[in-house]
């Protein structure tokens, strides 16, 4: 406890003070952001910190020259099919290190652990090439397949079921449930915040890549939103808030998911552990 | 398709468990008859919970045979051995209610939703938890959680019970309780039990028959007061009783070639006794006064019943060792010989 001879209110006062300082850091780019979407484009300079001239018509051009449309549906699906892998991957490996023993474990968990260590940039080259090889350029295949098991997400889930006491295992051993049993029953319930929480960051990263599909997308009908949002930019270079009023199209998904899952999000992160 | 036991008996024969080159299970051979009470009893380390896994099946044996009824169950899954086990921590599932605890056993039997409900609020019945059938685990006291465990072994009406130390994370009072319980709850039952402890209260007051084991060894088997009577070897002699039995060297008491072994309660103060000691120590329980003395360098505990006869810190005090209450132990093998 602080022993300050302060005042309460004063303490309070100073608190807020920084706390509000802290918020108009973050919440100035998207003010920015939101004032510039619903200008007209040759008002956007105008003073650009206040709303005049409302308009949609700056967002109905972007979603139009950007067909952030097809771009939206594209991201979705690819966000949607690499979140679930992610999870049903980062359970099943996790389980094996966790629960089973068999040579090489920790071997094989370091190697998991190592390829961490590897910046995607790294790899995008060789993946890129694999990816043309298989014929899988300007596909959902090529988009979600390199993202459909993550090391961080073995780890994660791993460090969640180490904490599960073994008597629990066995309780259930006991029970008669097996090793798809336990985990369906029993492992998965109590990982729950944990796997939403790597849930959320799946389809949070995937949504925001940007390097993988203007990697490997040639066609403008394979635009993620975050290509999409590069294309609109090269081609509508003269209409700089055209690429803002994107931004916002493309940001308010993520917006949504935030403000429902926040809670999960976390709890996955802070708690981890399960109470007895 | 689950195995059921007609008699439910267990047989163990020659059981040896090695882990990483150490005997924790070695050459153990045990019949523990069907409806028995069989108390595991040893020290830490003793290999007493490895031996109760064995039979629950949750570790192989190294060598040996378990066989439950007449059926050899070395190779049988521990859901179709007919088994059931209550764990130290409980082991509850955290995620599910009391009344879906209960019932798990059943559900992944495939029993169908009504009457495994009857069966978990029967159960919960018998263990007064009728009550906490909606709660979790978390929400629930010690003695509950104990109990909810309880439930959720018998259930199933297993042929065999197995109970690794399950009253050694509650209270003194609740400890005392429970005892009671179990051992009414084995009367109502038709199952056989075998309960591993390191306390000797739990194993003299509920047991039908106690196994003391020591270093992965069987050191004696028979009924408590068998074992408190005529103990087989110096450590049973040591390990059960409070305080322990005095064992003194060759020589001191009786002049032949054995360590002698004598309660406290059968240790008598005698102001004639050609054996003197000096008082070390005494402590007044209220009703009970311990006094402590040496003879030689050994120490011994003598029991009296009340306080007036106490004597006090440096009095030189004569014990005598009534000789229908000596036990004679061979010091090279430490096991008993009959006088």
């Amino acid at each position: 406890m602080a022993t300050s001879t302060m005042p309460r209110g004063w303490r309070l006062a100073g608190r807020y003070t920084l706390l509000i300082a802290l918020a108009i850091v973050v919440l100035f780019p998207i003010w920015v952001m939101l004032v510039g979407a619903f200008k007209p484009g040759n008002k956007v300079l105008q003073n650009p910190l206040l709303p005049t001239h409302v308009t949609l018509d700056t967002l109905r051009e972007a979603w139009r020259d950007g067909n952030l449309g097809r771009a939206l549906v594209n991201s979705t699906i690819v966000a949607l099919i690499v979140t679930v892998a992610q999870v049903v991957t980062a359970v099943l490996s996790a389980y094996a290190f966790a629960f089973l023993r068999f040579p090489g474990r920790t071997f094989v968990f370091g190697v998991f652990l190592a390829t961490l260590l590897v910046p995607f940039e790294a790899t995008v080259v060789v993946n890129r090439s694999t990816v043309q090889d298989l014929g899988w350029l300007n596909s959902y295949q090529g988009l979600a397949v390199p993202f459909l098991a993550t090391a961080f997400g073995t780890f994660l889930v791993r460090q969640v079921f180490l904490t599960l006491p073994k008597d629990l295992r066995e309780a259930a051993r006991m029970d008669g449930l097996g090793h798809l049993g336990f985990l369906r029953e029993v492992a998965v319930p109590l990982a729950r915040p944990t796997l939403g929480a790597l849930a959320l960051f799946g389809f949070l990263s995937t949504w925001n890549q940007y390097l993988w599909p203007t990697t490997i997308s040639t066609d403008d009908d394979w635009n993620t939103v975050q290509s999409g949002l590069r294309a609109l930019a090269q081609a509508q270079i003269d209409k700089p808030n055209l690429v803002i009023a994107g931004t916002v199209i493309v940001a308010l998904p993520i917006f949504v998911i935030l403000l429902v899952f926040q809670r999960q999000l976390v709890r996955g992160l802070t708690a981890g552990a399960v109470k007895g | 398709m689950s195995y059921c036991a007609a008699v439910a008996a267990v047989r163990l024969s020659s059981l040896t468990k090695v882990f990483d080159g150490v005997a924790a299970v070695d050459d153990v051979s045990l019949d523990i008859a069907d409806h028995d009470f069989m108390i595991l009893l040893g020290p830490s380390g003793c290999g007493k919970s490895t031996l109760l896994r064995m039979i629950a099946g949750l570790e192989d044996p190294t060598s040996g045979d378990v066989a439950i009824g007449d059926v050899r169950v070395n190779d049988i899954e521990p859901k179709q051995r007919d088994v059931a086990m209550v764990f130290q921590s409980y082991a509850l599932y955290p995620h599910k209610t009391v009344q879906a605890n209960i019932e798990f056993p059943l559900k992944v039997r495939g029993v169908s939703k009504t009457e495994r409900a009857e069966q978990a609020r029967q159960a919960a019945a018998t263990l007064g938890l009728t009550e906490y059938l909606d709660r979790k685990p978390g929400q629930l006291s010690g003695g509950q959680r104990q109990r909810v465990a309880l439930a959720r072994a018998i259930v199933r009406r297993p042929a065999v019970f197995c109970m690794d130390e399950p009253l050694s994370n509650l209270d003194a009072k609740l400890r005392g309780e429970t005892r009671a319980e179990l051992v009414a709850l084995h009367a109502r039952l038709a199952s056989t039990f075998v309960y591993v402890t390191h306390d000797q209260v739990e194993a003299m007051t509920m047991g039908t028959h106690v196994a003391v084991m020591s270093r992965g060894r069987l050191e004696q088997v028979g009924t408590p007061q068998e074992v408190y009577a005529r103990p087989a070897s110096v450590f049973v002699a040591q390990f059960i009783g409070t305080p322990p039995m005095n064992v003194l060297p060759v020589g001191v008491v009786i002049d032949r070639p054995v360590l002698v072994g004598i309660r406290p309660e059968h240790l008598e103060l005698d102001p004639t006794s050609q054996v003197r000691t000096t008082v070390t120590l005494v402590e007044h329980l209220g009703h009970e006064t311990l006094v402590h003395a040496r003879v030689g360098e050994t120490p011994v505990v003598v029991r009296l019943d009340a306080i007036e006869d106490a004597p006090s810190v440096g009095d030189d005090v004569g014990l005598s060792f009534p000789e229908r209450h000596l036990h004679l132990f061979d010091p090279a093998t430490s096991r008993r010989v009959d006088a």
